[in-house]
């Protein structure tokens, strides 16, 4: 397929996704303010912190109320990650390969994109958040629905579902990454109720709560990271997002498993390894917060690799030579 | 909503023949409208528009920001042809388009018509979209435009008139294909009646004539529309078709010329590719060959094109036979090259190089609409009787210093259809583009698209001033 057009389906389905994920971020907040009695603005920095985009912040607003950090990470367009931003990118993608995916798609895309546009205004984020969001997930969770049962599983889908996985890899590890910013009241809350509580509310951003429980029954801050980042079963697990990464970039390359022939399945093909021989001891033993960075390192170079060997725009000397 | 009190005022109207009486055709659809409410013709109006939005059926607008895009206004009240009537137009149609690609394939190769004086060399050779890189060439079977939009309007007595010939990349079929999609579920029981002919054949049709274009010995062709990107203005027309024909959308940057093919740039290498539908205008098509400045072409593709190892509709070079001074000659044309008569008529044309016709234009400037003479989409005219003193005297100075490039029509009294206004049904200016495909015959769409200057009086219909689009009905009696 055309390059360009695979890195726009590729792009379509980061955007999208990245979109989806600022939403569960947010709610992990609005979760926590429904159980935790700590002034709220004090609740609302850490959010930005994690983004690493602080400064950027700090130059648009005044202060971090929910009013101000729910509207640069949902709607400001000068903010190349808020949620409008990443459908607006999701959305160009998506019309410069209307041909390629399904028309359902498509129109859910657009919908999509022109409700937001309308949330704008209507004041819908700040009067009753919790649906708002909500509804943002799910419009997530109905694209990645289409993706699935309306478009054909060929070479382009992959392309697409390599772009979910690494994008979702990714907010997970940051979703999880979350917890190491909050703050808690005093040092006595440490392992107490609210302890947990935060830990729960992490979960449930991640739609993880209840499988959660299906293994662990209890909240403990060891068992939701393992969760989180190792569970074979489960969809949203780091492992699993980025073992499904693999197997799509292997189908569109046809080489065997164990052997890589370019520089994205050798990166890629190692990072999953690391994730199917390692256990949550190897994670505390270098601390959590140490471990989520340097995924986050290694994933961004898989992404970088990908592009280099599929997306490049210019053919060269030598790759028309290999074509003759 | 009733009819009692739409005037037809002194214009053709397309639906009635009287005040109060619908024409054969239109009877149903009259009835059907008679029998809602206003709010439930509004409603109807509303649902279309939602549903071209939704579905994404929408121009790019070049000013505003964001990129943003608009849907074409339609209006739910279609346009309705009787069967008979149409017959005629498509025969006219099928007349012209022959002896236009005849005229294409003479003036670049034998130039008989020039030699026997029928058509003047220096109009030829002055024409801006006369392409000299084509001379000598002769396209695959003979076909230069396989896609043509032909302009039509209608007088005040109702007579047919070819207005203007798009034989370059004429735009707005995918309108004409969405907009039958939306007023199919607009009026279900009055189309069903009606006996509408069909056009969803459109995209099998135009696969077809890309098809013929197939150099002999490939046996599994690659087939792209090539688009400028996804900020032109027609770019939803060109991934509709895309889509619609299963082939590639590509733009310049996927394709590069190696060793005499052109070749596109896939994740796995690069692939042949055997012919275009292309959607660049020749002056941006290969920036070796026409404008070196154009980033949206491919440079060398001219050569490969030539070559024979590349096929592409429509064939470079076709504008010249949509040169509005050209089209002066047209009558001439189809009489030399089918010896017979032409069946649609041109309207009155004054050719402002003839220095007789210039000065009648100069001192009627109030009454015509003058036109340059490669500018379309309404733009680069003058509508006499509705322009102040300072425009005309503006174009006045502007045919003084180029001649050649001006030609001037009268004012025609265009036809006018029901059209909802705010809360009302009014009558407005409409005109008719049909689209016609040359392959191993000549096919012209039933209907096309009917564009509608929805401002009260306009006579301008182009999108981009105003204009909307509405179904056109091709009805038969049952």
């Amino acid at each position: 397929m055309l390059s360009r057009v695979a890195n726009s389906v590729y792009w379509m389905c980061r955007y999208i996704e990245r979109a989806e994920n600022v939403a569960r971020f947010i709610s992990v907040n609005l979760n926590l303010l429904l159980d935790i009695p700590l002034e709220a603005n004090l609740q609302w920095a850490p959010m930005i912190a994690t983004t690493g985009d602080r400064e950027e912040f700090e130059n648009l607003y005044p202060d971090y109320s929910q009013e101000n950090v729910t509207n640069f990470l949902t709607f400001n367009r000068q903010y190349a990650n808020s949620i409008l931003s990443c459908l607006h990118a999701a959305r160009e993608n998506a019309r410069s390969v209307r041909e390629i995916i399904s028309i359902e798609m498509w129109e859910q895309l657009n919908r999509f994109y022109i409700e937001l546009k309308e949330a704008e205004h209507s004041g819908f984020a700040t009067n009753d958040p919790h649906k708002f969001f909500l509804m943002i997930k799910m419009r997530g969770h109905m694209f990645s629905g289409l993706l699935y049962s309306t478009m054909s599983h060929g070479e382009a889908w992959h392309f697409a579902r390599m772009g979910l996985m690494i994008e979702r890899a990714d907010k997970v590890s940051r979703i999880l990454d979350v917890k190491y910013y909050m703050l808690l009241p005093t040092a006595d809350y440490v392992g107490s109720p609210y302890d947990n509580i935060q830990w729960a509310a992490v979960l449930k951003s991640a739609s993880a709560h209840d499988m959660y429980r299906k293994r662990f029954h209890r909240i403990t801050p060891t068992n939701v990271a393992d969760f989180l980042i190792f569970d074979a079963e489960f969809p949203r697990s780091i492992r699993h997002c980025t073992g499904n990464a693999f197997e799509s970039l292997h189908e569109i390359t046809g080489s065997p498993y164990g052997a890589a022939q370019n520089s994205a399945e050798k990166y890629l093909g190692r990072l999953a390894a690391d994730l199917n021989y390692s256990d949550i001891e190897d994670v505390m033993n270098v601390g959590m917060h140490e471990y989520l960075d340097s995924f986050q390192v290694r994933l961004n170079e898989v992404g970088k690799e990908i592009s280099s060997t599929f997306f490049k725009v210019l053919p060269t000397a030598e790759s028309f030579a290999s074509q003759q | 909503m009733d009819f009692a009190n739409y005037q037809l005022e002194s214009f053709f109207d397309e639906l009635f023949e009287a005040q109060g009486r619908p024409r054969r055709g239109s009877k149903l659809l009259v009835e059907k409208i008679e029998s809602l409410s206003s709010e439930n013709l509004l409603t109807k109006q509303r649902a279309a528009e939602t549903m071209l939005l939704q579905m994404g059926i929408t121009f790019a607008v070049y000013s505003s920001d964001e990129g943003s895009e608009k849907i074409f206004p339609f209006d739910i009240i279609p346009r309705i042809v009787e069967g008979e009537e149409w017959n005629q137009i498509e025969a006219g149609l099928k007349q012209r388009i022959f002896a236009l690609n005849a005229f294409l394939e003479d003036i670049y190769n034998e130039r008989k018509i020039i030699k026997d004086r029928i058509v003047p060399e220096e109009v030829i050779l002055s024409s801006r979209t006369y392409r000299k890189e084509c001379q000598d060439f002769s396209p695959p079977r003979g076909i230069w435009c396989h896609v043509t939009g032909t302009d039509l309007v209608r007088d005040a007595d109702g007579t047919f008139y070819v207005l203007e010939d798009n034989l370059r990349c004429p735009s707005g079929v995918s309108y004409v294909l969405e907009n039958r999609q939306v007023l199919k579920r607009t009026f279900p029981q009055v189309f069903e009646a009606s006996n509408v002919r069909p056009v969803d054949d459109y995209s099998n049709r135009l696969l077809d004539i890309l098809e013929h274009l197939v150099p002999e010995n490939v046996s599994n062709p690659t087939i792209g529309v090539l688009t400028p990107g996804s900020y032109n203005s027609a770019y939803f027309e060109h991934s509709f078709l895309a889509r619609q024909m299963g082939v590639e959308l590509l733009e310049g940057q996927d394709l590069v010329v190696y060793d005499g093919f052109v070749y596109m740039q896939t994740t796995k290498g690069l692939q042949k590719v055997d012919v275009l539908y292309r959607r660049i205008d020749d002056d941006f098509i290969d920036p070796l060959a026409f404008r070196p400045d154009s980033l949206l072409g491919v440079p060398g593709i001219m050569q490969v094109y030539k070559s024979g190892r590349l096929a592409m509709a429509n064939a470079p070079g076709t504008g010249v036979a949509d040169d509005k001074v050209v089209y002066a000659y047209v009558p001439k044309i189809i009489k030399y090259y089918t010896g017979e008569e032409p069946i649609l008529p041109n309207v009155p044309t004054y050719i402002c190089a003839d220095s007789k016709e210039c000065s009648f234009v100069l001192e009627n400037l109030d009454k015509l609409v003058v036109k340059a003479a490669n500018e379309s989409g309404g733009y680069g005219m003058l509508v006499g009787p509705h322009a102040s003193k300072e425009e005309r005297d503006e174009f006045a100075a502007l045919i003084k210093e180029n001649p050649r490039n001006y030609m001037a029509q009268p004012t025609l009294a265009l036809s006018r259809a029901p059209t909802i206004t705010e809360g009302n049904i009014e009558g407005r200016h409409v005109d008719l583009r049909p689209y016609i495909l040359y392959g191993e015959d000549i096919y012209v769409l039933p209907g096309g698209l009917t564009r509608v200057a929805l401002r009260k009086g306009s006579l301008v219909v182009n999108s981009s001033q105003g204009g909307g689009s509405k179904d056109t009905w091709v009805v038969d009696p049952l």
